[in-house]
Protein backbone atom coordinates (compact mmCIF):
# COMPACT_ATOMS: atom_id res chain seq x y z
CA UNK A 1 0.00 0.00 0.00
CA UNK A 2 2.81 2.50 0.56
CA UNK A 3 4.17 1.48 -2.48
CA UNK A 4 1.39 2.77 -3.86
CA UNK A 5 1.18 5.75 -2.70
CA UNK A 6 4.47 6.65 -3.53
CA UNK A 7 3.36 5.71 -6.72
CA UNK A 8 0.38 7.81 -6.66
CA UNK A 9 1.87 10.90 -5.55
CA UNK A 10 4.52 10.91 -8.25
CA UNK A 11 2.64 10.87 -10.69
CA UNK A 12 -0.07 13.19 -8.45
CA UNK A 13 3.61 15.44 -9.11
CA UNK A 14 3.83 15.25 -12.71
CA UNK A 15 0.48 16.91 -12.97
CA UNK A 16 0.98 19.59 -11.10
CA UNK A 17 4.32 20.39 -12.75
CA UNK A 18 2.13 20.00 -16.44
CA UNK A 19 -0.45 22.31 -15.34
CA UNK A 20 1.72 24.66 -13.37
CA UNK A 21 3.98 24.73 -16.44
CA UNK A 22 1.05 25.35 -18.84
CA UNK A 23 -0.43 27.94 -17.24
CA UNK A 24 2.91 29.81 -16.76
CA UNK A 25 3.10 29.57 -20.81
CA UNK A 26 -0.53 30.52 -21.10
CA UNK A 27 0.43 33.55 -18.72
CA UNK A 28 3.48 34.83 -21.09
CA UNK A 29 1.89 33.73 -24.26
CA UNK A 30 0.37 37.55 -24.44
CA UNK A 31 3.22 39.07 -23.81
CA UNK A 32 5.37 37.47 -25.78
CA UNK A 33 3.19 37.55 -28.75
CA UNK A 34 2.55 41.76 -28.26
CA UNK A 35 6.84 41.59 -27.97
CA UNK A 36 7.42 39.91 -31.39
CA UNK A 37 4.55 42.05 -32.81
CA UNK A 38 6.71 45.11 -32.04
CA UNK A 39 9.20 44.78 -33.53
CA UNK A 40 7.17 43.61 -36.68
CA UNK A 41 6.31 45.71 -40.10
CA UNK A 42 2.55 46.70 -40.40
CA UNK A 43 2.91 44.91 -43.72
CA UNK A 44 3.50 41.66 -41.84
CA UNK A 45 1.23 42.22 -39.34
CA UNK A 46 -1.67 42.96 -41.63
CA UNK A 47 -0.61 38.88 -43.20
CA UNK A 48 -0.99 38.00 -39.87
CA UNK A 49 0.69 34.54 -40.89
CA UNK A 50 4.36 34.97 -39.55
CA UNK A 51 5.26 33.85 -35.65
CA UNK A 52 8.58 35.65 -35.51
CA UNK A 53 9.51 38.89 -37.04
CA UNK A 54 10.84 38.13 -40.89
CA UNK A 55 12.57 41.59 -40.97
CA UNK A 56 13.06 42.98 -37.65
CA UNK A 57 11.98 46.66 -37.46
CA UNK A 58 12.41 49.25 -35.20
CA UNK A 59 9.80 52.07 -35.91
CA UNK A 60 7.65 51.03 -33.89
CA UNK A 61 9.86 52.12 -30.99
CA UNK A 62 10.37 54.68 -33.25
CA UNK A 63 7.44 55.90 -33.67
CA UNK A 64 6.65 55.85 -29.57
CA UNK A 65 10.06 57.69 -28.80
CA UNK A 66 9.36 60.37 -31.12
CA UNK A 67 5.69 60.82 -29.97
CA UNK A 68 4.76 62.73 -26.57
CA UNK A 69 5.14 58.93 -25.04
CA UNK A 70 8.78 60.14 -23.11
CA UNK A 71 6.82 63.12 -21.75
CA UNK A 72 3.98 60.89 -20.48
CA UNK A 73 6.65 58.17 -19.06
CA UNK A 74 8.12 61.41 -17.28
CA UNK A 75 4.54 62.48 -16.22
CA UNK A 76 3.95 59.44 -14.55
CA UNK A 77 6.89 58.67 -12.92
CA UNK A 78 6.56 62.11 -11.32
CA UNK A 79 3.18 61.47 -10.11
CA UNK A 80 3.64 58.00 -9.30
CA UNK A 81 7.06 59.09 -7.07
CA UNK A 82 5.65 62.28 -5.04
CA UNK A 83 2.38 59.99 -4.24
CA UNK A 84 4.21 57.31 -2.83
CA UNK A 85 6.61 59.20 -0.77
CA UNK A 86 3.65 61.60 0.50
CA UNK A 87 1.80 57.80 1.00
CA UNK A 88 4.49 56.64 3.09
CA UNK A 89 4.75 59.06 5.51
CA UNK A 90 1.31 59.73 5.82
CA UNK A 91 0.10 56.30 5.66
CA UNK A 92 2.66 55.34 8.49
CA UNK A 93 1.69 58.37 10.67
CA UNK A 94 -1.43 57.89 10.79
CA UNK A 95 -1.51 54.01 11.13
CA UNK A 96 1.41 54.85 14.08
CA UNK A 97 -0.90 56.94 15.74
CA UNK A 98 -3.79 54.46 15.75
CA UNK A 99 -2.27 51.81 16.75
CA UNK A 100 0.21 53.24 19.37
CA UNK A 101 -0.88 56.56 21.11
CA UNK A 102 -3.87 56.86 22.98
CA UNK A 103 -5.82 59.67 22.70
CA UNK A 104 -9.55 61.07 22.60
CA UNK A 105 -11.69 59.19 20.34
CA UNK A 106 -8.88 56.62 18.84
CA UNK A 107 -11.95 54.06 18.47
CA UNK A 108 -14.55 56.22 16.95
CA UNK A 109 -11.99 57.53 14.34
CA UNK A 110 -10.49 54.05 13.65
CA UNK A 111 -14.50 52.52 13.00
CA UNK A 112 -15.08 55.63 10.46
CA UNK A 113 -12.20 55.22 8.49
CA UNK A 114 -13.46 50.97 7.92
CA UNK A 115 -16.48 52.34 7.10
CA UNK A 116 -15.06 55.10 4.29
CA UNK A 117 -12.93 51.98 3.00
CA UNK A 118 -16.12 50.34 2.12
CA UNK A 119 -17.56 53.38 0.11
CA UNK A 120 -16.85 52.88 -3.93
CA UNK A 121 -15.23 55.26 -5.60
CA UNK A 122 -18.15 55.71 -8.41
CA UNK A 123 -19.80 57.61 -5.31
CA UNK A 124 -17.45 60.32 -4.83
CA UNK A 125 -16.10 60.07 -8.49
CA UNK A 126 -18.58 63.37 -9.54
CA UNK A 127 -18.66 65.29 -6.88
CA UNK A 128 -14.84 64.69 -6.53
CA UNK A 129 -14.38 66.32 -9.60
CA UNK A 130 -16.82 69.44 -8.74
CA UNK A 131 -14.54 69.43 -5.95
CA UNK A 132 -11.27 69.96 -7.75
CA UNK A 133 -13.00 72.29 -10.31
CA UNK A 134 -13.48 74.44 -7.49
CA UNK A 135 -10.30 74.34 -6.25
CA UNK A 136 -9.32 75.04 -9.98
CA UNK A 137 -7.30 71.88 -9.94
CA UNK A 138 -8.80 70.50 -13.19
CA UNK A 139 -6.04 70.13 -15.49
CA UNK A 140 -2.80 69.76 -13.19
CA UNK A 141 -1.39 66.84 -12.12
CA UNK A 142 -1.88 68.01 -8.38
CA UNK A 143 -5.36 66.65 -8.79
CA UNK A 144 -4.00 63.38 -9.06
CA UNK A 145 -1.53 63.88 -6.41
CA UNK A 146 -3.81 65.42 -4.03
CA UNK A 147 -6.67 63.39 -4.51
CA UNK A 148 -4.61 59.79 -4.06
CA UNK A 149 -1.66 61.24 -1.36
CA UNK A 150 -2.97 58.82 1.63
CA UNK A 151 -4.50 55.40 1.30
CA UNK A 152 -7.38 54.73 4.02
CA UNK A 153 -6.58 50.48 3.48
CA UNK A 154 -2.44 50.89 4.17
CA UNK A 155 -3.25 53.44 6.99
CA UNK A 156 -5.10 49.93 8.22
CA UNK A 157 -2.14 47.76 7.28
CA UNK A 158 0.26 49.98 9.29
CA UNK A 159 -2.21 49.63 12.23
CA UNK A 160 -1.94 46.29 12.28
CA UNK A 161 2.05 46.44 11.68
CA UNK A 162 2.48 48.80 14.64
CA UNK A 163 0.42 46.68 16.97
CA UNK A 164 3.10 44.32 16.93
CA UNK A 165 5.76 46.46 17.28
CA UNK A 166 7.78 45.99 20.46
CA UNK A 167 7.54 49.04 22.72
CA UNK A 168 11.05 48.97 24.45
CA UNK A 169 12.44 50.22 21.41
CA UNK A 170 10.54 53.58 21.63
CA UNK A 171 10.58 53.92 25.44
CA UNK A 172 14.52 53.93 24.83
CA UNK A 173 14.22 56.48 22.30
CA UNK A 174 12.24 58.81 24.59
CA UNK A 175 14.55 58.46 27.52
CA UNK A 176 17.28 59.81 25.37
CA UNK A 177 15.30 62.93 25.23
CA UNK A 178 13.99 62.44 21.30
CA UNK A 179 10.75 63.70 20.62
CA UNK A 180 7.65 62.28 19.37
CA UNK A 181 8.23 63.39 16.08
CA UNK A 182 12.03 62.38 16.04
CA UNK A 183 11.19 59.27 17.41
CA UNK A 184 8.94 58.01 14.65
CA UNK A 185 11.53 59.49 11.93
CA UNK A 186 14.97 57.94 13.64
CA UNK A 187 13.40 54.99 15.41
CA UNK A 188 9.83 53.80 13.74
CA UNK A 189 10.49 54.16 10.26
CA UNK A 190 13.29 52.24 10.02
CA UNK A 191 12.39 49.25 11.53
CA UNK A 192 9.25 49.36 9.42
CA UNK A 193 11.34 49.18 6.56
CA UNK A 194 9.41 45.79 5.29
CA UNK A 195 6.16 47.39 5.92
CA UNK A 196 6.86 50.68 4.57
CA UNK A 197 8.54 48.85 0.79
CA UNK A 198 5.59 46.77 0.57
CA UNK A 199 3.14 49.66 0.92
CA UNK A 200 5.16 51.65 -1.47
CA UNK A 201 5.31 48.71 -4.27
CA UNK A 202 1.36 49.12 -3.98
CA UNK A 203 0.69 53.04 -4.65
CA UNK A 204 3.72 53.28 -6.72
CA UNK A 205 2.27 50.36 -8.91
CA UNK A 206 -1.74 52.15 -8.28
CA UNK A 207 -0.41 55.23 -9.44
CA UNK A 208 1.29 54.07 -12.39
CA UNK A 209 -1.52 52.20 -13.75
CA UNK A 210 -4.97 54.37 -12.72
CA UNK A 211 -6.63 55.33 -15.37
CA UNK A 212 -10.10 56.52 -14.34
CA UNK A 213 -8.84 59.73 -12.14
CA UNK A 214 -6.40 60.80 -14.82
CA UNK A 215 -9.35 60.16 -17.60
CA UNK A 216 -11.60 62.73 -15.59
CA UNK A 217 -9.23 64.97 -14.39
CA UNK A 218 -6.65 65.90 -17.21
CA UNK A 219 -7.21 66.96 -20.71
CA UNK A 220 -3.73 68.45 -22.16
CA UNK A 221 -2.02 65.96 -24.09
CA UNK A 222 1.30 67.22 -22.29
CA UNK A 223 -0.16 66.38 -19.35
CA UNK A 224 -1.16 62.96 -19.77
CA UNK A 225 -0.43 60.06 -17.98
CA UNK A 226 0.98 56.96 -19.26
CA UNK A 227 -1.92 54.93 -19.06
CA UNK A 228 -3.80 57.63 -21.09
CA UNK A 229 -1.66 58.29 -23.30
CA UNK A 230 -1.02 54.68 -24.47
CA UNK A 231 -4.75 55.07 -24.63
CA UNK A 232 -5.01 58.05 -27.04
CA UNK A 233 -1.93 56.81 -28.90
CA UNK A 234 -4.12 53.76 -29.34
CA UNK A 235 -7.31 55.65 -30.90
CA UNK A 236 -4.68 57.09 -33.18
CA UNK A 237 -3.37 53.96 -34.66
CA UNK A 238 -5.61 51.37 -34.11
CA UNK A 239 -7.37 52.20 -37.76
CA UNK A 240 -4.65 52.50 -39.73
CA UNK A 241 -3.81 48.86 -37.83
CA UNK A 242 -0.33 49.90 -36.90
CA UNK A 243 0.11 47.47 -33.78
CA UNK A 244 3.59 47.71 -33.82
CA UNK A 245 3.51 51.18 -32.11
CA UNK A 246 0.44 50.26 -30.29
CA UNK A 247 2.34 46.96 -28.76
CA UNK A 248 5.70 48.97 -28.32
CA UNK A 249 3.98 50.97 -25.98
CA UNK A 250 2.27 48.64 -24.16
CA UNK A 251 5.16 46.84 -23.64
CA UNK A 252 7.47 49.76 -22.59
CA UNK A 253 5.06 51.00 -20.09
CA UNK A 254 5.12 47.77 -18.06
CA UNK A 255 8.89 47.58 -18.35
CA UNK A 256 9.05 50.26 -15.10
CA UNK A 257 7.02 48.52 -13.05
CA UNK A 258 8.40 45.31 -13.70
CA UNK A 259 11.41 46.46 -12.62
CA UNK A 260 10.52 47.41 -9.66
CA UNK A 261 8.77 44.35 -8.95
CA UNK A 262 12.05 42.26 -9.91
CA UNK A 263 14.15 44.25 -6.73
CA UNK A 264 12.17 44.01 -4.51
CA UNK A 265 9.46 41.04 -4.96
CA UNK A 266 11.99 38.71 -2.58
CA UNK A 267 11.33 41.10 0.00
CA UNK A 268 7.25 41.46 -0.11
CA UNK A 269 6.60 37.83 -0.48
CA UNK A 270 8.72 37.38 2.73
CA UNK A 271 6.64 40.34 4.53
CA UNK A 272 4.06 37.74 3.45
CA UNK A 273 4.97 34.92 4.83
CA UNK A 274 5.59 37.26 8.05
CA UNK A 275 2.45 39.14 8.17
CA UNK A 276 0.75 34.69 7.64
CA UNK A 277 2.71 33.88 10.34
CA UNK A 278 1.90 36.94 13.30
CA UNK A 279 -1.67 35.94 12.69
CA UNK B 1 -3.65 64.58 33.16
CA UNK B 2 -1.29 66.26 31.50
CA UNK B 3 -0.06 63.42 29.94
CA UNK B 4 -3.61 62.64 28.61
CA UNK B 5 -4.21 65.98 26.84
CA UNK B 6 -0.25 65.86 25.41
CA UNK B 7 -1.27 62.43 23.94
CA UNK B 8 -4.49 63.89 22.56
CA UNK B 9 -2.36 66.60 20.72
CA UNK B 10 -0.11 64.23 19.67
CA UNK B 11 -2.29 61.68 17.97
CA UNK B 12 -3.88 64.22 15.91
CA UNK B 13 -0.76 66.19 14.88
CA UNK B 14 0.30 62.94 13.54
CA UNK B 15 -2.97 62.36 11.60
CA UNK B 16 -3.55 65.77 10.28
CA UNK B 17 -2.75 65.15 7.13
CA UNK B 18 -4.62 61.77 6.52
CA UNK B 19 -7.62 63.67 8.09
CA UNK B 20 -6.99 66.69 6.08
CA UNK B 21 -7.35 64.20 2.92
CA UNK B 22 -10.11 62.25 3.78
CA UNK B 23 -12.33 65.45 4.89
CA UNK B 24 -11.75 67.61 1.51
CA UNK B 25 -11.37 64.27 -0.83
CA UNK B 26 -13.79 61.55 0.71
CA UNK B 27 -16.32 63.34 3.22
CA UNK B 28 -17.14 66.62 1.29
CA UNK B 29 -17.64 64.60 -1.71
CA UNK B 30 -19.60 61.97 -0.02
CA UNK B 31 -21.80 64.67 1.71
CA UNK B 32 -22.22 66.29 -2.08
CA UNK B 33 -23.12 63.29 -3.49
CA UNK B 34 -26.22 62.81 -0.99
CA UNK B 35 -27.70 66.53 -2.00
CA UNK B 36 -26.79 65.79 -6.12
CA UNK B 37 -28.62 62.63 -6.43
CA UNK B 38 -31.79 64.64 -6.00
CA UNK B 39 -31.12 67.34 -7.87
CA UNK B 40 -30.88 67.97 -11.53
CA UNK B 41 -27.37 69.64 -11.87
CA UNK B 42 -25.88 71.38 -14.83
CA UNK B 43 -22.31 71.63 -14.89
CA UNK B 44 -21.78 73.98 -17.80
CA UNK B 45 -24.33 76.64 -17.02
CA UNK B 46 -24.48 76.07 -13.34
CA UNK B 47 -28.21 75.60 -12.34
CA UNK B 48 -29.49 73.51 -9.97
CA UNK B 49 -33.21 72.38 -9.82
CA UNK B 50 -34.71 70.03 -7.17
CA UNK B 51 -36.02 67.03 -8.66
CA UNK B 52 -36.95 64.61 -5.87
CA UNK B 53 -36.93 60.94 -6.14
CA UNK B 54 -36.71 62.19 -9.97
CA UNK B 55 -33.28 61.22 -10.85
CA UNK B 56 -34.66 57.53 -9.48
CA UNK B 57 -37.24 57.29 -11.86
CA UNK B 58 -35.58 58.59 -14.85
CA UNK B 59 -32.83 55.87 -14.08
CA UNK B 60 -36.10 52.56 -13.71
CA UNK B 61 -37.04 53.79 -17.16
CA UNK B 62 -34.05 53.60 -19.11
CA UNK B 63 -33.47 51.15 -21.15
CA UNK B 64 -29.05 51.55 -20.88
CA UNK B 65 -29.81 51.27 -17.32
CA UNK B 66 -31.15 47.73 -17.84
CA UNK B 67 -29.02 46.97 -20.05
CA UNK B 68 -25.90 48.12 -17.71
CA UNK B 69 -27.14 46.22 -14.73
CA UNK B 70 -27.35 42.73 -17.22
CA UNK B 71 -24.03 42.99 -18.07
CA UNK B 72 -22.62 44.42 -15.12
CA UNK B 73 -24.51 41.44 -12.72
CA UNK B 74 -23.26 38.66 -15.47
CA UNK B 75 -19.82 40.05 -15.66
CA UNK B 76 -19.86 39.42 -11.82
CA UNK B 77 -21.43 36.41 -11.78
CA UNK B 78 -19.18 34.85 -14.26
CA UNK B 79 -15.91 36.07 -13.12
CA UNK B 80 -15.94 36.05 -9.41
CA UNK B 81 -16.34 32.26 -8.79
CA UNK B 82 -14.02 31.10 -11.84
CA UNK B 83 -11.00 33.17 -10.24
CA UNK B 84 -11.25 32.35 -6.81
CA UNK B 85 -11.07 29.06 -8.22
CA UNK B 86 -8.23 29.13 -10.00
CA UNK B 87 -6.54 31.20 -7.63
CA UNK B 88 -7.28 28.79 -5.13
CA UNK B 89 -6.26 25.59 -6.97
CA UNK B 90 -2.81 27.48 -8.44
CA UNK B 91 -2.22 28.26 -5.24
CA UNK B 92 -2.36 25.26 -3.63
CA UNK B 93 -0.33 23.59 -6.11
CA UNK B 94 2.55 25.95 -5.54
CA UNK B 95 2.26 25.51 -1.80
CA UNK B 96 2.86 21.31 -2.52
CA UNK B 97 6.56 21.33 -1.91
CA UNK B 98 7.95 22.13 -5.73
CA UNK B 99 11.10 23.05 -6.77
CA UNK B 100 11.13 26.52 -8.88
CA UNK B 101 8.05 27.84 -7.43
CA UNK B 102 9.82 31.51 -6.84
CA UNK B 103 10.16 31.26 -10.72
CA UNK B 104 6.71 29.93 -11.22
CA UNK B 105 5.52 33.19 -8.94
CA UNK B 106 7.39 35.38 -10.50
CA UNK B 107 6.31 34.68 -13.83
CA UNK B 108 2.48 34.30 -13.00
CA UNK B 109 2.65 38.07 -11.35
CA UNK B 110 3.20 39.98 -14.71
CA UNK B 111 -0.60 40.57 -15.15
CA UNK B 112 -1.02 41.37 -11.89
CA UNK B 113 1.49 44.21 -12.46
CA UNK B 114 0.63 45.19 -16.44
CA UNK B 115 -2.06 47.98 -16.12
CA UNK B 116 -5.47 47.67 -17.27
CA UNK B 117 -4.81 50.22 -20.49
CA UNK B 118 -2.09 48.29 -21.40
CA UNK B 119 -3.63 44.68 -20.32
CA UNK B 120 -6.70 46.06 -23.02
CA UNK B 121 -5.04 46.99 -25.76
CA UNK B 122 -2.56 43.16 -25.71
CA UNK B 123 -6.07 41.60 -25.70
CA UNK B 124 -7.35 43.70 -28.42
CA UNK B 125 -4.61 43.09 -30.31
CA UNK B 126 -4.87 39.06 -29.39
CA UNK B 127 -8.88 39.06 -30.40
CA UNK B 128 -9.01 41.80 -33.08
CA UNK B 129 -10.45 40.18 -36.43
CA UNK B 130 -7.07 39.99 -37.45
CA UNK B 131 -5.68 38.46 -34.11
CA UNK B 132 -4.01 35.43 -33.26
CA UNK B 133 -7.05 34.02 -31.13
CA UNK B 134 -9.65 33.99 -34.34
CA UNK B 135 -6.40 33.45 -36.51
CA UNK B 136 -6.50 30.07 -34.37
CA UNK B 137 -9.58 29.02 -34.18
CA UNK B 138 -9.99 29.46 -38.03
CA UNK B 139 -7.25 27.18 -38.71
CA UNK B 140 -7.83 24.67 -36.20
CA UNK B 141 -12.44 24.33 -36.64
CA UNK B 142 -12.26 26.04 -40.01
CA UNK B 143 -14.40 28.55 -38.26
CA UNK B 144 -14.96 32.30 -38.70
CA UNK B 145 -15.70 33.96 -35.19
CA UNK B 146 -15.24 37.24 -34.62
CA UNK B 147 -15.05 38.95 -30.77
CA UNK B 148 -14.54 42.78 -30.34
CA UNK B 149 -17.39 43.37 -33.10
CA UNK B 150 -19.43 40.98 -32.20
CA UNK B 151 -22.48 42.22 -28.97
CA UNK B 152 -22.26 38.55 -28.22
CA UNK B 153 -18.63 37.74 -27.28
CA UNK B 154 -16.93 41.52 -26.04
CA UNK B 155 -17.99 41.06 -22.90
CA UNK B 156 -16.69 37.53 -22.50
CA UNK B 157 -13.08 38.90 -23.97
CA UNK B 158 -13.59 41.36 -20.79
CA UNK B 159 -14.11 38.36 -18.53
CA UNK B 160 -11.13 36.51 -19.61
CA UNK B 161 -9.03 39.88 -19.51
CA UNK B 162 -10.21 40.01 -15.81
CA UNK B 163 -9.59 36.69 -14.71
CA UNK B 164 -6.25 36.59 -15.98
CA UNK B 165 -5.21 39.35 -14.38
CA UNK B 166 -7.29 38.87 -11.42
CA UNK B 167 -5.95 35.05 -10.55
CA UNK B 168 -2.28 36.07 -9.77
CA UNK B 169 -3.14 38.57 -6.91
CA UNK B 170 -5.49 36.35 -5.18
CA UNK B 171 -2.94 33.24 -5.65
CA UNK B 172 -0.96 35.15 -3.40
CA UNK B 173 -3.20 36.14 -0.97
CA UNK B 174 -4.35 32.18 -0.88
CA UNK B 175 -0.59 31.33 -0.79
CA UNK B 176 0.06 33.87 2.49
CA UNK B 177 -3.53 31.82 3.58
CA UNK B 178 -2.28 28.05 3.03
CA UNK B 179 1.18 28.57 4.87
CA UNK B 180 -0.65 28.91 7.94
CA UNK B 181 -2.49 25.86 7.89
CA UNK B 182 -1.06 23.45 10.27
CA UNK B 183 0.76 19.72 8.83
CA UNK B 184 -0.85 17.89 11.58
CA UNK B 185 -4.08 18.19 9.82
CA UNK B 186 -2.86 16.85 6.54
CA UNK B 187 -0.87 14.27 8.47
CA UNK B 188 -4.09 12.84 10.37
CA UNK B 189 -6.07 13.04 7.00
CA UNK B 190 -2.95 10.78 4.98
CA UNK B 191 -3.36 8.20 8.61
CA UNK B 192 -7.00 8.06 7.75
CA UNK B 193 -6.39 7.39 3.88
CA UNK B 194 -7.59 10.02 2.36
CA UNK B 195 -5.85 11.01 -0.68
CA UNK B 196 -4.26 14.54 -2.58
CA UNK B 197 -8.18 15.40 -3.71
CA UNK B 198 -10.06 14.10 -0.39
CA UNK B 199 -7.23 16.18 1.46
CA UNK B 200 -7.42 19.60 -0.77
CA UNK B 201 -11.76 18.68 -0.37
CA UNK B 202 -11.93 18.58 3.38
CA UNK B 203 -8.30 19.94 4.56
CA UNK B 204 -7.60 22.44 2.61
CA UNK B 205 -10.61 24.32 1.83
CA UNK B 206 -12.28 24.43 4.71
CA UNK B 207 -9.35 26.18 6.88
CA UNK B 208 -9.00 28.41 3.77
CA UNK B 209 -12.48 29.74 4.41
CA UNK B 210 -11.65 33.23 6.11
CA UNK B 211 -9.51 33.63 3.11
CA UNK B 212 -11.87 32.76 0.85
CA UNK B 213 -14.28 35.16 2.47
CA UNK B 214 -11.66 37.49 1.47
CA UNK B 215 -10.86 37.14 -1.76
CA UNK B 216 -14.70 36.60 -2.34
CA UNK B 217 -15.33 39.86 -1.36
CA UNK B 218 -12.82 42.04 -2.69
CA UNK B 219 -13.54 40.36 -6.20
CA UNK B 220 -17.44 41.21 -5.95
CA UNK B 221 -16.16 44.80 -5.19
CA UNK B 222 -13.64 44.59 -7.47
CA UNK B 223 -15.79 43.46 -10.60
CA UNK B 224 -19.02 45.44 -9.69
CA UNK B 225 -16.61 49.03 -10.70
CA UNK B 226 -15.22 47.12 -13.72
CA UNK B 227 -14.81 50.39 -15.75
CA UNK B 228 -11.26 50.94 -17.29
CA UNK B 229 -11.39 47.77 -19.49
CA UNK B 230 -14.77 48.27 -20.97
CA UNK B 231 -13.93 51.85 -21.37
CA UNK B 232 -10.86 51.53 -23.80
CA UNK B 233 -12.41 48.45 -25.63
CA UNK B 234 -15.42 49.94 -26.83
CA UNK B 235 -13.86 53.76 -26.72
CA UNK B 236 -16.51 54.95 -24.24
CA UNK B 237 -19.48 54.00 -26.29
CA UNK B 238 -20.10 50.51 -24.01
CA UNK B 239 -20.92 49.16 -27.68
CA UNK B 240 -21.58 47.18 -30.22
CA UNK B 241 -25.06 47.61 -29.03
CA UNK B 242 -24.15 48.36 -25.69
CA UNK B 243 -23.07 44.82 -25.26
CA UNK B 244 -19.96 46.15 -22.87
CA UNK B 245 -21.49 49.05 -21.33
CA UNK B 246 -21.22 48.58 -17.38
CA UNK B 247 -22.18 50.35 -14.52
CA UNK B 248 -19.56 52.56 -13.81
CA UNK B 249 -19.11 53.18 -17.79
CA UNK B 250 -22.33 54.51 -17.97
CA UNK B 251 -22.24 56.61 -14.55
CA UNK B 252 -19.10 58.36 -16.70
CA UNK B 253 -21.06 58.74 -19.99
CA UNK B 254 -23.77 60.37 -17.54
CA UNK B 255 -21.98 62.75 -16.19
CA UNK B 256 -19.32 63.62 -18.30
CA UNK B 257 -21.38 63.10 -22.04
CA UNK B 258 -24.95 63.60 -21.18
CA UNK B 259 -23.83 66.39 -18.37
CA UNK B 260 -26.83 64.70 -16.20
CA UNK B 261 -24.55 64.91 -13.24
CA UNK B 262 -27.47 64.50 -10.51
CA UNK B 263 -28.58 61.14 -12.32
CA UNK B 264 -25.10 59.94 -12.43
CA UNK B 265 -24.84 60.17 -8.78
CA UNK B 266 -28.20 58.73 -7.99
CA UNK B 267 -26.93 55.55 -10.36
CA UNK B 268 -23.38 55.54 -8.45
CA UNK B 269 -25.71 55.42 -5.16
CA UNK B 270 -27.75 52.61 -6.45
CA UNK B 271 -24.27 51.16 -7.66
CA UNK B 272 -22.41 51.76 -3.95
CA UNK B 273 -25.99 49.78 -2.26
CA UNK B 274 -25.83 46.72 -4.49
CA UNK B 275 -22.47 46.13 -3.96
CA UNK B 276 -22.80 46.37 -0.40
CA UNK B 277 -25.95 43.97 -0.01
CA UNK B 278 -24.02 42.07 -2.25
CA UNK B 279 -21.34 41.63 -0.29
CA UNK B 280 -23.95 41.50 2.83
CA UNK B 281 -25.30 38.31 1.24
CA UNK B 282 -22.19 36.45 0.80
CA UNK B 283 -21.07 37.08 4.35
CA UNK B 284 -24.27 36.20 5.91
CA UNK B 285 -24.22 33.04 3.71
CA UNK B 286 -20.64 31.86 4.59
CA UNK B 287 -21.26 32.87 8.19
CA UNK B 288 -24.21 30.72 8.18
CA UNK B 289 -21.92 27.31 8.02
CA UNK B 290 -19.89 28.93 11.07
CA UNK B 291 -16.89 28.43 8.66
CA UNK B 292 -15.76 32.00 9.03
CA UNK B 293 -15.03 31.88 12.94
Amino acid sequence: MDDNMKKNNRSLKIIVYTLLIAYSLLTLAPFVWSILTSFKTTAEIAGGSTFLPEAWSFRGYKTIFASQFPQWISNSLFVALLTMIFNIFFNTMAGYALARIDFKGRQLLFSLLLVLIMVPSQVTMIPLYIVISNLNLVDSQWSIIFTTMINIGYIFMMRQFFINFPRDVEEAAAMDGLSSFGTFIRIVLPNAKAAVATQGIFVFMGVWNEFMKPLLFISSPNKYMLTQGLNALSKSFKNSTQWDVIMAGSIISIIPIFIIYIILNKYFITENDQSAGVK
Amino acid sequence: MGKKRYNTLQGYSFLTPALLVILVFTLVPIGYAFFMMFFKVDLLSGTRTFVGLGNFEKIFNDPKFWASFENTTKYVAVVVPIQTILAMILASFLNSKIKFNRTFLTIMFIPTLTSSSAMTLIFMWLFNNNGLVPNVIESVFGKNVQFLTNPDLALTVIMIMNIFSTIPHFMIVFLSGLQDIPWSLYEAAQIDGANKVKQFVHVTVPQLMPITFYVLTMGIVGTFQIFDQAFIISNGTGGPQNSTLTFSLYIYQLAFSSNDMGRATALAFMLGLIIFTVTFIVNKLLKADKVNG
